[in-house]
């Protein structure tokens, strides 16, 4: 897939993009592919992080609390790229270390693997505080309602808060989504090849900086517009039944 | 201070916090650090002034932006808005890559400007990092200073036209100020974020703090230590931005009715 292109005047900025050789078309899509795989997958991760942090940050004991506390503090004080370059040593040697305990092999985790765990924990540390704020905005009679009705507290989260939490939290949650989308090209300096890695391997090859370093970003920003259209749906179905400022329901 | 630590559970975890420091500084490998002192004190400094530096200009420019759209004509208003989508919606790295490496290669293919006096400058990859910052910062803020000027109630502004207030003169007295107070807890919030996005520059060679320890790290082939070294650094960094401007706001006059 990375054939290197002899390089000749002829070839023109259309013939790069093309989809096989001389073009790197086929090569970034799969870069593509590989970010919006990774970015899926690690939003996934935070929002499973972030719903057992928020509730964990509210409801938990004082210990759960203060690690919660600390784990938030320190991921939103140091700079992704510097968390994601000590993940991705530690997590390797934890799996390892692990693995080697229980009895197997070592492992060498994917790349996609490795992106997801870490880029996960640390939008998890964000969603944690996305999900507080709109659990927090869950008027407090609705859940004191539900626990004088003798509602267990997974029924209670499933029936009254999840769903009251939703519309609160979906513009914060779009944001987040946006944010790891783009944060993902900080995975390319540690040698994971998505889009960001995919597009300066073409061009540091062909030296056609320009043209893919736009291609890239008009498929970034194609990305990140279709998502917005999305998560705009999105907040309309969360938003169903609540009165609008007119008076009425949507 | 002292209510903070009377919960037993926290004196346990101060004392295992304590601890840990205490492993990390006993037990991994610090003898780098007076051999680097020097570079790693200048890695801070550029850290600190990039990030100054394209904080002021970014604002100056989502200043223009801000304006742009909250009342400017269609023909102003579009481009700005376009302009903080395109920023907001791909990848600081990638900006900074078609910067440096597009127009560095454009700039070094052009015979007159490899003869010019400005050549030394534009073979430089500061003057392309600061620019990407500030191009990016001014994107995010551009959006931020449109909600701000459009939340300054619209009476303050027909009160000074009523006082026959020139129109320059009523931005700038009136609101602009006010817009700047609106929006100063947010700024804060995206200057740490600006501060936590410098490590990208040591991606075009320029040896900010993140590209000093980088090199640590290659030249005494450590994994760890450099990296804890930054972590913490960075907090800190981090931490006294915080503090500067909770003490900003808290001289600013507070709204009292």
């Amino acid at each position: 897939m990375l054939t290197p292109v002899v390089l000749s005047g002829a070839v023109s900025s259309f013939d790069l993009l093309a989809w096989s050789s001389p073009g790197w078309g086929a090569t970034l899509v799969a870069g593509l592919w590989n970010t919006c795989l990774i970015a899926f997958g690690a939003y996934a991760l935070g929002l499973l992080i972030g719903v057992a942090g928020a509730f964990g940050k509210l409801y938990g004991g004082p210990v759960t609390r203060d690690f919660l506390g600390v784990y938030t503090t320190l991921v939103r004080a140091v700079p992704e790229l510097v968390l994601l370059l000590i993940m991705n040593f530690a997590v390797r040697d934890l799996i390892n270390q692990a693995m080697l305990a229980m009895g197997y092999g070592r492992v060498e985790l994917s790349g996609v693997a490795i992106g997801i765990i870490i880029l996960g924990v640390v939008q998890g540390a964000y969603s944690t505080e996305v999900l507080r704020g709109a659990i927090l905005s869950v008027p407090a009679g609705q859940i004191e309602a539900a626990r004088a009705m003798g509602m267990s507290p997974t029924l209670l989260a499933r029936r009254i808060t999840l769903p009251l939490m939703a519309a609160a939290a979906v513009p914060g949650l779009a944001n987040l989504w946006l944010t790891v989308t783009k944060d993902t090209a900080l995975l390319s300096v540690l040698g994971f090849i998505e889009l960001t890695k995919a597009t300066s391997l073409a061009a540091q090859t062909t030296k056609a900086f320009f043209t893919f370093y736009l291609a890239a970003g008009v498929l970034y920003l194609a990305l990140s517009l279709v998502s917005v259209v999305i998560f705009g749906r999105i907040e309309r179905w969360a938003r169903k039944g609540q009165r609008t400022l007119e008076g009425g329901a949507h | 201070m002292l209510e903070f630590f009377r919960p037993l559970h926290r004196q346990v975890l101060a004392v295992i916090a304590v601890l840990t420091i205490w492993a990390c500084a006993h037990y991994l490998n610090w003898d780098w650090l007076t051999q680097y002192r020097g570079e790693i004190i200048s890695g801070i400094w550029i850290t600190i002034w990039m990030t100054i530096a394209s904080m002021v200009l970014g604002m100056v420019l989502a200043t223009m932006l801000g304006l742009a759209q909250a009342a400017g004509p269609r023909w102003l208003a579009l481009p700005a808005r376009t302009y903080c989508t395109i920023i907001r919606g791909t990848p600081l790295l990638l900006q900074l890559y078609l910067l440096y490496y597009g127009l560095g290669w454009y700039f070094s293919g052009q015979p007159e400007i490899r003869q010019s006096i400005f050549w030394p400058i534009l073979k430089a990859a500061p003057p392309y990092g600061l620019l990407a910052l500030t191009l990016s910062v001014a994107g995010y803020e551009g959006e931020v200073m449109r909600g701000a000027f459009k939340g300054v109630p619209h009476g303050q502004l027909e009160a000074a036209r009523a006082m026959g207030v020139p129109r320059f003169t009523a931005f700038r007295r009136i609101w602009l100020p006010q817009a700047l107070h609106r929006a100063l807890p947010t700024i804060g919030g995206e200057t740490v974020l600006q501060m936590k996005s410098t490590p990208l520059l040591a991606m075009i060679t320029i040896m900010d703090l993140y590209g000093v320890l980088n090199r640590v790290r290659r030249d005494t082939l450590l994994t760890y230590e450099p990296l804890l070294l930054l972590a913490l650094i960075y907090m800190i960094l981090a931490g006294l931005l915080v503090l500067f401007f909770r003490w900003l706001e808290n001289r600013l006059p507070q709204r009292t009715a």
